[in-house]
């Protein structure tokens, strides 16, 4: 009486138990057989081709210029530097060129990598500088971050401003925020086409498209005969999601349709008529030469139907090129300047990061030094070439090693006149203001007309700009 | 209970003296201390802060204004917000769907895994699989099924001629919430299911056998002995469901970003104190959120008094 | 036993059509088969994304996102795997992930346990006070006490250090923990502390030798919802901890880089790879550990 009925139950439970264990132990080592099966009749796995085949190239950091100088002022001490993210060949750079300053000047730098989330990494600066905390001294800033942080960031144009002179005007301007120079360009993305060349010349084109109408035009003929054969066939695709990549796609829109820079010279400018025409332009083209899901891409959502062969026109940053080297449209693609508007000049929305010194520092001067260094023609050409990254010296990026490295830039392409968004007067209050305009854009994008959707943009950055 | 056994018999617990009263209150206080510590600690400090910030004007990044106290402006702003309507509304949309229907799966499940059903092993390991997968990885992996050019959902729905044409699930607004359901009820339903399992498996197993004997159907133990037995954790599970889902975050971040026909509460919250830095309005948000959520506890509580009440 | 008692009953009613349908083998089939379905249904739909997630960790880079969609790759490999399993920030995140995850579980169950049986087994003023105080804890959003939490980890100078996780955790997990093993204790009969008592024992050891083992699937179940919830914690996390070798598992995947080195690109593959990896053995382990305690605790029921 006992324990009989409960004893009997767990009887049937084990047998049970068993069983089914056994059954998820199967079903693993059935998944684990097929794979294992699989990937021996494929024969030898395909190795993977390594996107940039300039990094195994023995190219080591540069030395640091007037080392023994610097060591003889600023040896022993310690700095911290937030640098990029903490896995991968950026943060393998970081290292190395970490660790050459360190061996040439003798001032111990703390490599701390920066979180992967750009507003995570904001977070993490704006708690220090709130802080008013000493535990960074160097760190990355994206680009449209000084306009926020210039209250807490040394002015580095006394020491580097002669340097400066070297890097492009429109992203120093940028960068000087009342008349402080505040951060030294780091490295530059910006905006670019991605285009088929092979698709170009099988439907006719002897060259891509240099207005918005012309790439319309292209991408539906294209996308009409592609799409016989190929029903996930689309003419363009680029960043149409509601977040932060949205306000960049729609800056180039806008300013290569000579609408400006949605806040120019302190002024809210976003709400005019050539703005109107191109939004409007983009909002009916949705569904039809994009895919109705590119308001939900990013870079990766763009990237992936152009990688994949099913779209002919992609606006995105350079890194796609070399993400795209390991993918079924490896050869058939070719980059350009971005189209513009019938009143206005092709441009392309700077990416990139600057490099800031805390104004909490505790060794400012040697800080400086480190932005020197890391800023420096040779670190620029270093960085493009193993990383890949686009240098902010025009010298640099005519360097044939670096255009070997970095095919897109071609003198075209690294001429472009580069626009960038405005942190310059939002300031503190950039995120709220991309936040306005991105949403304001997503809502143009999914059908409302721009007509009433820019009056209230407008409105709302005015009450930030103030 | 006060008539007394013997004096020589030791006394029993439960009689309504005083001082044992007053002990077993004194037991129970203590038992409680550490729990109440890491409460005190982790909860209503933090709480506590956020209702003071929403009462001022404190900005992330101060610049050069200083914080100052600003009343009640936080809370009137608030009021007039129709954003934060809007996402209040789609939040109560998105928990009513989803508790009901992890609720019903939920039952299913544990039911299926307490008999002797013959399937129930596996289902048992079936069960653990959403749950056990990171919820940003979780997300990112439907945004990407449900793709229109590329997802697994599209090809198979086309090829199976479930569904015409692919469709942009995420996108289309109709289609948006939906999607983003589904993906929730996939990675929560297990947490309901395993706690109804253990409240089954708690409810003796003769109360079943002498129910067979007086011939009542499976379906009238389940109305009669099992759901009244199993009353506790179904409200527990709903109350934990319901809170989670009222501040549903990970998932509609991934899917839409901060796209404003489909906010959240928290995302809203979020998007304030973080991305646009007002901590002093967006803490009135968040206290906000607050009353709003300890209305349907309320409401629970309410509905758990009046159907018969907690022993 | 039952059969005697019971003949002259199903003698008297008469025996209804659905009972012989019921009876058939046909019927029996016929009634099944919806529920049959239903079961299947709810298979695929908890298994699809898993199996495709496995499908994508064997997929190589260059054929993620192929079109048209294959449902096993072409060229399957595992050089996803050796990537993922060869990266030491990975190697450092299972591990940080179980002490934290695993701590956090003791402490809440431990905590939990002691709460519950003082708000389950005792009778004072207050009681239904403090558990909805534990309830209140989870009303608020997570990223409202972010700033606050913040500061106080700060103070305490927990900022990138696991302990600071443990500690912020405890805030999800304490709550339910206490509730279900609340009801789990009042859910016992009433005088099963008696015998003990009249037997000389403590209030304590009445706790851990009489009630825990009784409410054994309670503390299964909160354990291991407390475990999963504290290993998927991705917010806290992110904002909390800052050096790479400190990542837990959920940072360390959203952290894979793709060969571009770009902060763009996501490698989709190594990303799932690393949670196939993850969630198998969780799988497994949390399967054997379920099945053992409940075998013990039916055995040992003392139940009549």
């Amino acid at each position: 009486m006992e324990g009989s009925t409960p004893r009997s139950g767990l009887k049937k439970g084990e047998t049970v138990k068993h069983r089914a264990l056994l059954i998820v132990a199967g079903l693993i080592g059935a998944v684990t057989l097929v794979a294992s099966l699989s990937v021996a009749a494929a024969g030898t796995s395909r190795p993977e081709a390594h996107a940039a085949p300039a990094k195994s190239a023995a190219i080591a950091p540069p030395a640091v210029p007037n080392a023994a100088a610097i060591k003889a002022k600023y040896k022993g001490q310690k700095i911290t530097f937030v640098g990029d993210g903490a896995v991968g060949s950026s943060h393998k750079r970081d290292l190395k060129l970490v660790a050459r300053f360190q061996k040439d000047t003798g001032i111990k730098v703390n490599l701390v990598p920066h979180p992967a989330a750009s507003d995570a990494a904001y977070s993490q600066l704006a708690r220090a500088f709130g802080s008013k905390s000493s535990s960074i001294d160097v760190m990355m800033l994206d680009v449209v971050w000084p306009g926020a942080f210039s209250p807490y960031l040394v002015n580095l144009k006394p020491k580097l401003g002669t340097a400066a002179k070297q890097h492009a005007q429109g992203i120093v301007q940028n960068d000087t925020i009342g008349g402080k120079l505040v951060a030294m360009p780091w490295f530059g993305d910006f905006g670019i086409l991605y285009y088929r060349k092979d698709l170009l010349k099988k439907y006719g084109y002897s060259k891509p498209p240099t207005t918005w109408t012309q790439l319309f035009a292209m991408a539906k003929k294209v996308q009409d005969g592609e799409q016989k054969s190929n029903n996930n066939f689309y003419g363009f695709v680029f960043q149409g999601n509601s977040y932060e990549g949205l306000t960049c796609d729609a800056l180039e829109w806008v300013a290569s349709a000579g609408g400006g820079n949605f806040i120019d010279n302190g002024k809210v400018t976003i709400n005019n008529s050539k703005a109107k025409t191109i939004l409007d332009a983009m909002r009916q083209q949705i569904g039809k030469i994009t895919p109705r899901g590119v308001t939900s891409y990013d870079e990766e959502g763009a990237r992936n139907v152009f990688a994949a062969g099913n779209a002919m026109f992609m606006r995105n940053w350079p890194y796609a090129y070399a993400a795209n080297l390991t993918t079924p449209v490896k050869g058939k693609y070719g980059v350009t300047v971005l189209p513009h508007g019938a009143a206005g000049h092709s441009v392309g929305t700077v990416g990139g990061w600057q490099l800031g010194v805390s104004k909490y520092s505790k060794h400012k001067d040697a800080s400086i030094e480190l932005v020197r260094y890391l800023t420096s023609p040779a670190v620029q050409k270093f960085d493009a070439i193993f990383n890949t990254n686009v240098p902010t010296i025009p010298a640099v990026a005519r360097n044939k090693a670096v255009v070997k490295a970095n095919p897109y830039l071609t003198p075209a392409i690294a001429n472009v006149a580069r626009v960038t968004r405005p942190g310059k007067y939002l300031k503190t209050h950039y995120n709220e203001g991309s936040k306005d305009i991105y949403q304001g854009v997503s809502q143009i994008l999914n059908g409302t007309p721009a007509s009433s959707v820019l009056p209230g943009v407008a409105a709302k950055l005015n009450a930030l700009v103030k | 209970m006060s008539t007394v056994a013997t004096p020589a018999a030791p006394p029993r617990r439960r009689r309504r003296g005083s001082k044992l009263q007053r002990r077993q209150a004194r037991i129970g206080w203590v038992l409680l201390i550490p729990a109440l510590a890491v409460v005190a600690l982790v909860a209503i400090y933090p709480l506590g802060k956020t209702i003071y910030y929403s009462f001022t004007n404190q900005e992330f990044l101060q610049g050069i204004e200083p914080t100052k106290w600003v009343g009640l402006e936080n809370y009137r702003t608030l009021w007039h917000d129709t954003i934060f309507r809007t996402a209040v509304w789609e939040t109560v949309k998105f928990t009513l769907i989803t508790v009901s229907f992890e609720f019903v799966l939920g039952m299913i499940i544990a039911l299926v895994v307490n008999s002797s059903f013959k399937g129930r092993g596996a289902m048992r390991a079936v069960m653990l699989v959403p749950w056990a997968i990171p919820t940003v990885v979780a997300a990112q992996m439907w945004k990407w099924m449900y793709d229109d050019v590329y997802g697994v959902i599209n090809d198979a729905g086309v090829r199976l001629h479930i569904l015409s044409h692919s469709h942009a699930w995420i996108s289309e607004p109709s289609t948006a919430l939906a999607s983003v359901c589904a993906v929730d009820i996939w990675k929560t339903t297990p947490f309901v299911a395993l706690l109804l399992l253990a409240g089954l498996q708690v409810i003796p197993r003769d109360l079943y056998e002498a129910a067979d004997v007086d011939g009542a159907s499976k379906i009238q133990q389940f109305w009669r002995i099992t759901l009244p037995l199993l009353r506790p954790a179904i409200l527990v599970a709903l109350i934990f469901r319901t809170l989670d889902a009222l501040r549903v975050f990970d998932v509609f971040y991934v899917f839409f970003g901060n796209r404003p026909d489909t906010q959240t509460m928290a995302i809203y919250a979020q998007s304030t104190i973080v991305g646009d830095g007002h901590v002093g309005y967006g803490s009135a948000v968040s206290v906000a959120i607050f009353l709003i959520i300890g209305l349907f506890v309320i409401i629970y509580v309410t509905v758990m008094r009046v159907s018969g009440g907690d022993d | 036993m039952s059969t005697v008692a019971e003949a002259p009953r199903t003698a008297e009613r008469p025996v209804s059509r659905s009972r012989v349908l019921r009876r058939s083998p046909v019927g029996r089939f016929l009634i099944k088969l919806p529920f049959w379905l239903l079961i299947a249904a709810i298979f695929v739909y908890a298994l699809f994304p898993f199996y495709w997630a496995i499908r994508s960790a064997f997929t190589p880079d260059s054929e993620q996102f192929n079109t048209p969609i294959k449902y096993w790759p072409a060229h399957p490999t595992w050089a996803n795997f050796r990537e993922v399993l060869s990266t030491p920030t990975f190697q450092h995140a299972l591990i940080n992930s179980t002490i934290v995850a695993g701590s956090v579980t003791l402490f809440s169950l431990l905590i939990g346990s002691l709460a519950a049986y003082a708000l389950g087994r005792f009778r004072f003023r207050g009681r239904s006070a403090v558990l909805y105080l534990m309830l209140s804890m989870t009303i608020f959003p997570q990223i409202a006490i972010l700033g606050a939490l913040y500061t106080m980890i700060n103070n305490f100078h927990l900022y990138d250090k696991l302990g600071a996780l443990i500690f912020s955790y405890l805030i999800f997990t304490l709550p339910f923990t206490v509730w279900v093993l609340t009801s789990f204790m009042r859910g016992l009969p009433g005088d099963l502390e008696e015998a003990a008592y009249v037997d000389g024992a403590t209030p304590l050891q009445v706790f851990y030798k009489v009630l825990l083992p009784l409410i054994a699937p309670g503390l299964v179940t909160t354990g291991l919802l407390a475990f999963i919830a504290a290993w998927n914690e991705y917010l806290y996390a992110l904002s909390f901890i800052q050096s790479p070798q400190k990542y837990t598992v959920p940072l360390a995947i959203t952290t894979f880089v793709g060969k571009s080195g770009s902060s763009f690109q996501v490698p989709w593959g190594q990303i799932m790879a690393a949670t196939v990896i993850v969630t198998l053995p969780l799988i497994a382990a949390v399967l054997i550990l379920q099945r053992r305690i409940l075998a013990g605790l039916t055995a040992g029921a003392v139940k009549g």
